[in-house]
């Protein structure tokens, strides 16, 4: 199908932007790469007025790395963060989750700010964020704020933006020397948005785990923490034993919706399957 | 009525300038207004790979890009890659092969295999199939593709040495 009629501009400051969202407010909306937007504009499922192309404000993209923590740009695409030595060697996490974004071709130009405002609950990005505990910059006229990743997603599509605001960049603190990372998904066709997945980040010392983060996504309507799994795990030998009663803990840690394809149970197992997968691999 | 937007792409080479729709993308302006029908158009949401063409040398999808995000870049298509020669051996493996049947995913599948020869020569055939992905193909199946893919890979390698 084809999208319905839109006026188009492409500001080149980030004032511009932000008067013409207060001229316009919801009747526009912010296009960055366009991957998601311009498909959801092509099947009809919204009819903006006015598109504002957010790619000629000069400094949103790029990667910098200063003082423990690792900056990433609002328009940093998929592929510059897949290709980025900073990712690879301060966000191990990060770097293996971007390789189940989509596809080569959308990677090229879906940008980091792009995934992190739209909030899909299957999206990897967000589920990094929250295991790392990475901080948004969010900017609006006049005004800069920063807010937890843990706080900023709230449900379905539901993120902490206010109208007139925008993603400026995600702040990850550098992975310590000690952790180690594991992401892992399933779905069904490689590319395809996860029927359920794991960014999994914890500190192993002397073969004893702490401090671990298993953030799920695709297991309720945004990225959760496994939290009485992470409690359980708190200072044990990372053995059988200990994987298998993080495994039956998910239960109560997940809200695991059905969807058209998968019932809670399905889901249910594939956490658990995924959750020994990791812990083996941050042991490995 | 549709706002029009002035703009100017280099298309194979060529400077085009054009008064484009702003909600039309460039798949259907380098079909409709360019007669440039070799890039073809299906699923027109990202999902299949069809629409597949060079934007500044890295591949996208044509149906999630809109002609004016374009204005003033370089868009390559497959009538130029064909023209040019850039994909003769590719095109060469793939009949050779029978790595299509009604060949209509067959411009966008050889628009990713391009950018995968060219960027990742030593790739194994799991990492074939994880480039394509984004390219869907409902009569060849995918096996004679990444037969031909994989002959292709061998060969330049073949010729470097
Ligand atoms: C076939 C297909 C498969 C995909 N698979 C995956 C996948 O597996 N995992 C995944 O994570 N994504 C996937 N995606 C989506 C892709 O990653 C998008 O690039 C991403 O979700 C949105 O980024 P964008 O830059 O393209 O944003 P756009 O499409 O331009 O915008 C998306 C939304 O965010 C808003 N927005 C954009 N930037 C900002 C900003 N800086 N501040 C405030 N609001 C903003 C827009 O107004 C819009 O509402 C897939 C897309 C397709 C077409
Ligand atoms: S037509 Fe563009 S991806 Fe299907
Ligand atoms: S050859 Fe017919 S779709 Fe691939």
């Amino acid at each position: 199908m084809k999208a319905a009629s839109f006026s188009y501009v492409k500001p080149a400051a980030l004032n511009e932007v932000f008067d013409l969202l207060a001229r316009h407010g919801d009747r526009a909306r912010v296009l960055a790469g366009g991957q998601s937007l311009l498909a959801s504009l092509n099947l009809r499922l919204s009819a903006p007025e006015l598109l504002i192309d957010i790619t000629g404000v000069p400094g949103l993209a790029g990667i910098t790395v200063s003082g423990g923590t690792v900056r990433i740009g609002a328009l940093t695409t998929h592929r510059q963060i897949e290709r980025s030595p900073e990712v690879a060697r301060h966000l191990p996490l990060l770097a293996q989750a971007v390789r189940h974004v989509a596809h080569v071709a959308i990677r090229n130009v879906g940008t980091f700010g792009g995934s992190v405002a739209l909030a899909d609950p299957a999206a990897e990005y967000p589920a990094c964020a929250v295991a790392l505990d990475a901080i948004l910059v969010l900017a609006g006229r006049g005004a800069e704020r920063r807010v937890r990743a843990r706080e900023f997603f709230r449900g379905l599509y539901d993120t902490a933006l206010q109208p007139g605001e925008l993603v400026i960049a995600g702040e990850f603190p550098v992975s310590g020397e000690a952790y180690r990372s594991a992401f892992l998904e399933l779905a069904r066709r490689r590319g395809d948005y996860a029927i359920v997945g794991i960014a999994a980040h914890a500190r192993l010392a002397a073969g004893r785990i702490s401090d671990a983060r298993l953030a799920f996504l695709g297991a309720a309507s945004k990225p959760v923490l496994a939290l009485r799994a992470a409690a359980l795990l708190e200072g044990r030998p990372l053995d059988a034993q200990a994987i298998a009663a993080a495994q039956a803990t998910l239960e109560d840690d997940l809200e695991l919706p059905a969807d058209l394809y998968s019932s809670r149970a399905t889901k249910l197992q594939l956490a658990r399957v995924l959750l020994g997968r990791a812990l083996g691999a941050l042991n490995g | 009525m549709d706002q029009t937007l002035l703009t100017t792409l280099i298309v194979n080479g060529s400077a085009v300038t054009r008064r484009v729709p702003a909600r039309q993308h460039l798949s259907d302006f380098l079909r409709d207004e360019l007669g440039l029908t070799g890039s073809h158009t299906a699923c027109e949401h990202g999902a299949c790979g069809a629409c597949t063409v060079r934007v500044d040398g890295a591949i996208v999808r044509g149906c999630l890009m809109l002609a004016v995000q374009a204005n003033g870049r370089r868009v390559d298509t497959i009538e130029g890659l064909s023209d040019s020669g850039e994909l003769a051996d590719l095109q060469a493996a793939f009949h050779r092969r029978n790595a299509l049947q009604c060949g209509f995913c067959t411009p966008g599948m050889l628009m990713a295999a391009q950018d995968l020869v060219t960027t990742r020569p030593e790739a194994t055939r799991e990492e074939i199939r994880e480039h394509l992905s984004g390219n869907l193909c409902r009569c060849t199946g995918y096996q004679a593709i990444v037969d031909a893919i994989d002959d292709v890979l061998a060969q330049r390698r073949g010729a470097k040495t």
